[in-house]
C-alpha cells in the first residue's frame, strides 16, 4: 500500500474539504447557544398535546417575538424555548401566561446566562483551545527531540488537528444552517476532546516513524513513513472503531442533551483516521524532502563555488 | 514468573476492594456512600450571583460578601434543603447550589432579596412612575421617609433580627417585629402620614398574602415608632417568614447572572439512559475485542471490566461529582481504554509473525508499544488539564469540568488496566498448552 505516493492527492482532497468548511463558516457561521450569546432556555413538557403554532402565538403575545421554539422528544408536548435572559419576575409571568392559555406543563429545565458570563465563557474557551494546541506542539517537539527537525513533527501533528477541528466546525455550521443546531459548552468540550484524540492518533504514527527511522529501514524518508503508516493502520482503525461503538451507544441512548458533544467526537474520530494517516505524515514527508533538497542544492552550490 | 503470580493476586485484591467500594452503586459496602451525582442528574438549582461592590470602598471589599453568604445560608436553611452549597467565587461572586428542591422560583425569590418585606402606600395617580405593585386594592408605591436628608424606602431591612410568632387573645397568629433606630425614624414619619390609610406589605413582586388568600394591608391606627405586628398569616407562613427575617440582610446587592435549574425527574431519566448506554457500549467493545483478538481480546475485556470498576471506585473515593458530561466522558473512555491493548496486541501479532514464541512476542509487544502508549496518553492528559484549568475559570463550566476530570482519571487508570492487568493475565498462559494454539491469539494464523 503506497499511501505516501499519493500524498499530493490527499493534500488536494483535504484542501478542498477545508476550503468548503471555511466557506460554510464564513457564510453561514456558527449558531451560538446561550452559553456564548446569553439568554434563557426553558424546557417544558405539556400535560396535553399543544400545537407549536399556538405556543408561538402565545410567545408573540407575551412580547417574545424572536423566541426560538424547538420540539424535542414527543413532538406535540416537549418544547425547548430559547428566550432573552429573563429575570425572575419575567420568567414567572411568562410561565403563568403560558399555563393559563395552553394548559399545565412541567418545567424540566430552565437555564439563564447573562451577557457577562457569556462573553467570559467565549473568551476562556478560545484561550483554552490556544493553550491546549501550544502545549501539545511543545510536547511533541520534545517527545521527538531525537529526530532531525522535531519541530516539524509538532507542526505537522497540529496541522492534522486543525483539519479535524475545522471539519467539525464546518459540519456544525451546516447543521446549524439546516437543523438549527447551536454550539454550546458541550460542543467546546467535544472540540477539546477531539484535539486530544486527534493528536493521540498522530503521535502513534509518528512514534512508529521514530522507531523505524532509528532502525534504518530505508534511506528514503517517504518509504519509512509509508511503512510506519501501514504498520499502525490496524491499530488506528480498531481503536477508532471501539471509540465509535461507545459514542454511538451514547448518541442512541442519551441523545439530545449530549448530542453536540457526541457528534463533534464522531466527526473528530472519523476525520482523525484520515488526518493521522494521510495529512500529518504526508506534510512531514513533503517538508523533510524540501529541506533535504534545499540542503542538497546548497551542497551542490557550495561544490560549484569551490570548483 | 513467581512475581507474576504475586501481581495477579495484587490485581485480584485491588478488584475486590474496588468492587466493595462500588457495589451496590447507591450505597457501597465499604464506604456506605453513593456515587455523587451533579445537579443536572439529581435535579436542583445552580445559581451564580454577581455582587455589586461599587458602593463599598476598595479596602473593605475583602470580607464584604461574608454577611451576604451567612444570610443566604440561613435563608436556605429555612427551606430544609439537604447538602446546599453556598460559597464565594472569585472576588465578587456567590455560588448557590440547591440539590433536589422543587419550588425553585420561591427559593430564588428569597435568596437574593435585599429585604424580605417592603412596605407600600397607595398612589393616587395611576400613572405615578413610582408605582411598583398593582393588585385588587389599587396601585402601590414604596412608602418612603427621610433619614439624614436622604429619602429611603421602608423595608424589613430595618427589622431587628428578633422577630417572633405569637397569638393574640383570639388565637390569631401574629408576627412581632422591632424597628432598628433608622427604621423607627422612617416608620414614625410614614405611619403618621398614613393614619387611617392602608399600609401594604409586599414580598418581592407580590403582596404578602394572608391565610385567606387576600393581600395583607392593615389600616394604620396610630403612629408606630419602635415595634409592630403583622396579622393574618397562617402559622407555617408566619414561622417561615420570621426565620427568614431573622436570617439577616443582604447588605451587598446581588444580581443573578447564571442559573441552571433541572427537574429531579428529568435528572433520574438521564441516569437510566446513561447506564444503558454504558452497558451497551462496553458490550460492543468487548465483543469486538474478543472476535478480533481472540484470547488476548478476552483478557483485555476482563481488564476493561476491572478498569470500569476501579474508575467508579475512584469516583466514589475522591469523590468526583458526576454530571451528564462526566458520565459521557466515562462511557467514551471505555472505548478509548482498550487503545493501549490494541496497540500491544497489534505489536504482538507482528512479533508472532516474525516467528517469535508467545512469551517473547508478549514481552516484545508490551515493550515496543510502551513509547507510543505513553506519548499518546500524555497528549490526552494535557488536553484534560487545560480543560480543568478552563473550567475553573468559567461559571457555567459544569459539563467541561466533569468531562475533563473523568477522562483524566480514565486515562491514568487505563494505563494500569491495559498494561499491568493484561500483561499479568497473558503471562499466566506462557508455557502452558494453550500458548501453542496460535489460532487463539490471532485471526490470521498464516497457515500455522
Amino acid at each position: 500500500m503506497n499511501i505516501m505516493g499519493k500524498r499530493n492527492w490527499f493534500f488536494i482532497i483535504s484542501g478542498i474539504i477545508a476550503l468548503a468548511c471555511i466557506i460554510s463558516l464564513a457564510t453561514t457561521g456558527l449558531k451560538t447557544g446561550i452559553e456564548f450569546s446569553s439568554g434563557s432556555i426553558l424546557n417544558i413538557t405539556f400535560n396535553n398535546p399543544v400545537d407549536k403554532s399556538a405556543l408561538r402565538q402565545e410567545l408573540d403575545k407575551a412580547g417574545y417575538k424572536g423566541a426560538l421554539i424547538q420540539t424535542a422528544g414527543n413532538e406535540s408536548r416537549d418544547f425547548i424555548i430559547r428566550l432573552p435572559a429573563l429575570d425572575d419576575a419575567a420568567k414567572i409571568a411568562l410561565v403563568n401566561d403560558l399555563q393559563a392559555s395552553l394548559g399545565d406543563f412541567k418545567e424540566n429545565e430552565f437555564d439563564k446566562i447573562s451577557a457577562m458570563i457569556a462573553s467570559e465563557t467565549s473568551r476562556n474557551a478560545a484561550i483554552a483551545v490556544v493553550i491546549a494546541v501550544v502545549a501539545m506542539l511543545l510536547y511533541i517537539a520534545w517527545a521527538f527531540r531525537r529526530m532531525p527537525s522535531p519541530f516539524h513533527f509538532g507542526v505537522c501533528a497540529i496541522a492534522g488537528l486543525v483539519f479535524d477541528t475545522l471539519l467539525a466546525l464546518g459540519i456544525f455550521s451546516i447543521l446549524g444552517g439546516i437543523l438549527g443546531w447551536e454550539i454550546n459548552l458541550m460542543f467546546i468540550t467535544g472540540v477539546l476532546a477531539v484535539i486530544g484524540y486527534s493528536i493521540n492518533n498522530t503521535v502513534i504514527v509518528f512514534d512508529r516513524i521514530r522507531e523505524n527511522v532509528s532502525r534504518g529501514i530505508s534511506a528514503d524518508f517517504a518509504v519509512v513513513v509509508n511503512r510506519s503508516i501501514v504498520e499502525t493502520l490496524g491499530r488506528s482503525f480498531n481503536t477508532s472503531l471501539t471509540t465509535l461503538f461507545t459514542l454511538f451507544a451514547l448518541l442512541l441512548f442519551v441523545g439530545a442533551s449530549i448530542q453536540n458533544f457526541v457528534v463533534v467526537l464522531i466527526i473528530g474520530v472519523l476525520a482523525g483516521i484520515f488526518s493521522s494517516t494521510c495529512i500529518s505524515p504526508g506534510l512531514l514527508v513533503t517538508w523533510q524532502k524540501r529541506e533535504l533538497s534545499k540542503k542538497v542544492r546548497a551542497g551542490a552550490e557550495a561544490a560549484r563555488v569551490r570548483s | 514468573m513467581r512475581s507474576n503470580y504475586i501481581m495477579f493476586i495484587i490485581i485480584l485484591v485491588i478488584l475486590a476492594i474496588a468492587a466493595t467500594v462500588v457495589l451496590p452503586v447507591d450505597k457501597g459496602l465499604l464506604l456506605g456512600r453513593p456515587i455523587k451525582l451533579g445537579l443536572d442528574l439529581k435535579g436542583g438549582v445552580h445559581l451564580v450571583y454577581q455582587a455589586d461592590l461599587s458602593g463599598i470602598p476598595e479596602a473593605d471589599r475583602a470580607g464584604a460578601l461574608d454577611a451576604d453568604i451567612a444570610a443566604i445560608r440561613s435563608r436556605v436553611d429555612v427551606f430544609g434543603v439537604t447538602e446546599p452549597l453556598i460559597q464565594q467565587q472569585g472576588e465578587d461572586r456567590v455560588l448557590v447550589e440547591l440539590p433536589g428542591i422543587s419550588d425553585v422560583d420561591k427559593a430564588k425569590a428569597v435568596i437574593g432579596q435585599t429585604a424580605i418585606l417592603e412596605f407600600g402606600e397607595l398612589a393616587t395617580d395611576p400613572n405615578d412612575p413610582a408605582i411598583k405593585w398593582r393588585n385588587e386594592l389599587g396601585n402601590w408605591k414604596p412608602a418612603t421617609g427621610t433619614v439624614n436628608g436622604q429619602e429611603k424606602a421602608l423595608t424589613s431591612a430595618y427589622f431587628k433580627q428578633n422577630t417572633y410568632v405569637g397569638a393574640d387573645n383570639l388565637g390569631r397568629i401574629i408576627l412581632h417585629f422591632e424597628w432598628d433606630s433608622e427604621g423607627a425614624q422612617l416608620s414614625s414619619q410614614i405611619t403618621q402620614r398614613l393614619i387611617g390609610k392602608p399600609l401594604g406589605i409586599f414580598s418581592g413582586d407580590h403582596a404578602l398574602l394572608g391565610d385567606d388568600g387576600k393581600p395583607i394591608a392593615p389600616t394604620v391606627q396610630a403612629q408606630i415608632t419602635d415595634q409592630g405586628i403583622i396579622e393574618g398569616l397562617s402559622q407555617t407562613e408566619a414561622t417561615q417568614l420570621s426565620k427568614l427575617l431573622n436570617a439577616g440582610r443582604i447588605s451587598v446587592p446581588l444580581n443573578l447572572i447564571y442559573e441552571q435549574t433541572v427537574s429531579p425527574v428529568v435528572g433520574a431519566d438521564f441516569v437510566g439512559m446513561a447506564v444503558k448506554a454504558g452497558i451497551i457500549g462496553i458490550i460492543l467493545v468487548m465483543l469486538f475485542m474478543i472476535i478480533y483478538y481472540r484470547l488476548p481480546g478476552l483478557l483485555a475485556s476482563i481488564a476493561l471490566v476491572i478498569y470500569a470498576v476501579v474508575v467508579l471506585a475512584i469516583f466514589k473515593l475522591i469523590p468526583v461529582t458526576l454530571s451528564l458530561a462526566g458520565i459521557g466522558g466515562f462511557i467514551l473512555s471505555l472505548g478509548m481504554a482498550v487503545d493501549a491493548n490494541v496497540l500491544i496486541f497489534e505489536r504482538m501479532k507482528e512479533e508472532l509473525f516474525m516467528g517469535r514464541t508467545l512469551g517473547a512476542a508478549i514481552e516484545a509487544g508490551f515493550k515496543r508499544a510502551w513509547s507510543a502508549i505513553f506519548d499518546s496518553n500524555v497528549t490526552t492528559v494535557i488536553a484534560c488539564i487545560v480543560l480543568i484549568l478552563l473550567a475553573s475559570n468559567i461559571v457555567a463550566s459544569g459539563p467541561v469540568m466533569g468531562f475533563a476530570v473523568t477522562l483524566l482519571i480514565g486515562v491514568l487508570v487505563s494505563m494500569f488496566s491495559a498494561i499491568v492487568v493484561t500483561r499479568t493475565f497473558l503471562r499466566l498462559f506462557i508455557g502452558s498448552r494453550i500458548s501453542r494454539q496460535v489460532a487463539l491469539f490471532t485471526m490470521y494464523t498464516g497457515g500455522k
